[in-house]
């Protein structure tokens, strides 16, 4: 019997679609878990190297540190942590906005802004806009390298050191738990002073060669760990949000092959009745 | 014996975290040896080997591409660049590496810069020495 066939297919292939949104579903969480892990195995370095920039910035506070000084704001710079891969909600989009909301600001104070984009979904959507994109990485994975991140930080912490921008801003979503990740935009650099306060049992070091340079090297390994913390946590809001989104997906195919099937048994009913009611209309004519 | 408490962590992750009697690192202005009680001290680090002696059982290695070490009287912290375990090295790849630095240099393509290709080289043979070290003692 050839009922429904338009609409069998169709649920075949919605039922197909789902198969893969759930897959992706449980994909994106366990990639998750793995991603939060990672996001605490950085924290006790990104604690001891806080705590040795404070005892540093304390050994010598008339040091002309680049990083440390403010300046006044002709040109600044963005580092913006995208995803590489779509699906997974309004992430992006959120960030972007954001962002966008920024650099209008910036614009109408006559400031100029440079991006430097990490991820190819950023690449794609600010090349569309025009804006000024210095520099770029894409297919960082899941699993982020510090090495595959030193290349675009230096370009814009050099850009920053010769003066071409005048502050640095990291813009990333920072995960706040499975359901929420907000879009959020941190200076960078100036770096902010360490509260002497923080410092418990303060006690002068010896500075092989000297406090000065030190300093910079610290400071530029805390300016990475603090790039790599976002990449990370991008990482981590990447896989939530798919999550949902892939459950929500699945729910929906699951609520449409219900109507699908209905509207199925409904054909299938009406063909039989249908049929029922020529043989008896039939009969009674013989 | 008294005992120091060593960490070494890097971005990605902490790598070793336990006790020593001593702990040896490659500073810049040279090799450093850490014992108890040693006084405060910052450095950077080359690329090199870490060496750490529990109180029990076998020295550890760990090879830096670089970084920090900060050392207070009971706790030594190495913030690496890179650190592997000494056992992950390749010694083939380290050599390709070396070879590559060098060749780097003789060539004089100008695509690397001089201080590049010179920091790859040092690198390249710390690693090499960190691997025929291990070799060595097994």
């Amino acid at each position: 019997m050839a009922v429904g066939k338009e609409i069998r297919t169709k649920i075949n292939s919605v039922k197909n679609t789902q198969k893969i949104t759930r897959a992706m579903e449980m994909v994106a969480a366990s990639k998750l878990r793995k991603t939060q892990d990672r996001m605490n195995a950085a924290k006790p370095y990104a604690e001891s190297i806080r705590r040795v920039i404070g005892h540093l910035s304390q050994a010598g506070p008339d040091f002309h540190n680049p990083y440390l000084e403010t300046r006044e704001i002709k040109r600044v710079g963005y580092l913006v942590v995208t995803t590489d891969r779509g699906l997974c909600g309004s992430l992006n989009v959120n960030l972007f906005r954001a962002l966008l909301n920024d650099i209008s600001r910036w614009n109408d104070q006559g400031v100029e802004v440079d991006l430097c984009i990490l991820g190819a979904k950023g690449l794609a959507y600010f090349r569309r806009l025009k804006t000024n994109i210095v520099s770029a990485a894409t297919h960082l994975g899941d699993v982020p390298k510090v090495a595959d991140l030193v290349g675009p930080i230096a370009t814009m912490t050099g850009a920053y050191r010769e003066g071409t921008i005048d502050r640095l801003f990291l813009a990333y979503n920072d995960f706040i738990n499975t359901m929420t990740q907000r879009p959020t935009i941190d200076t960078l650099v100036p770096v902010e002073p360490v509260d002497a306060e923080e410092l418990q049992d303060h006690w002068d070091y010896i500075y092989e060669p000297d406090a000065a340079e030190l300093l910079n090297n610290v400071l530029e390994r805390y300016l990475e760990a603090q790039v790599y913390r976002g990449a990370v946590e991008n990482v981590a809001c990447e896989m939530a949000s798919k999550m949902v989104a892939m459950k929500a997906a699945t729910d929906n195919a699951g609520k449409f092959i219900d109507q699908l099937q209905l509207a199925y048994n409904k054909a299938r009913q009406a063909a039989i009745t249908q049929e029922i009611s020529e043989i008896v209309g039939g009969a009674a004519a013989v | 014996m008294a005992t120091i408490q060593v960490d070494i962590v890097s971005a990605e992750g902490a790598i070793y975290s336990g006790e020593a009697e001593m702990v040896f690192a490659p500073g810049v202005l040279g090799e450093i040896g850490i014992a108890p009680r040693h006084a405060p001290l910052l450095t950077h680090l080359r690329p090199g080997e870490v060496r750490v002696q529990p109180p029990e059982g076998e020295e550890q290695f760990f090879f830096v591409t670089g970084g920090v070490l900060e050392v207070q009287p009971r706790l030594v912290t190495v913030l690496a660049d890179s650190a592997a375990r000494a056992e992950d090295l390749d010694e083939a790849a380290a050599l390709a590496a070396r070879e590559r630095a060098r060749e780097a240099l003789e060539g004089g393509s100008g695509e690397i810069d001089l201080a590049q290709a010179q920091r790859e080289l040092v690198e390249a043979e710390a690693r090499y020495r960190a691997a025929e070290k291990l070799r060595g003692r097994r």
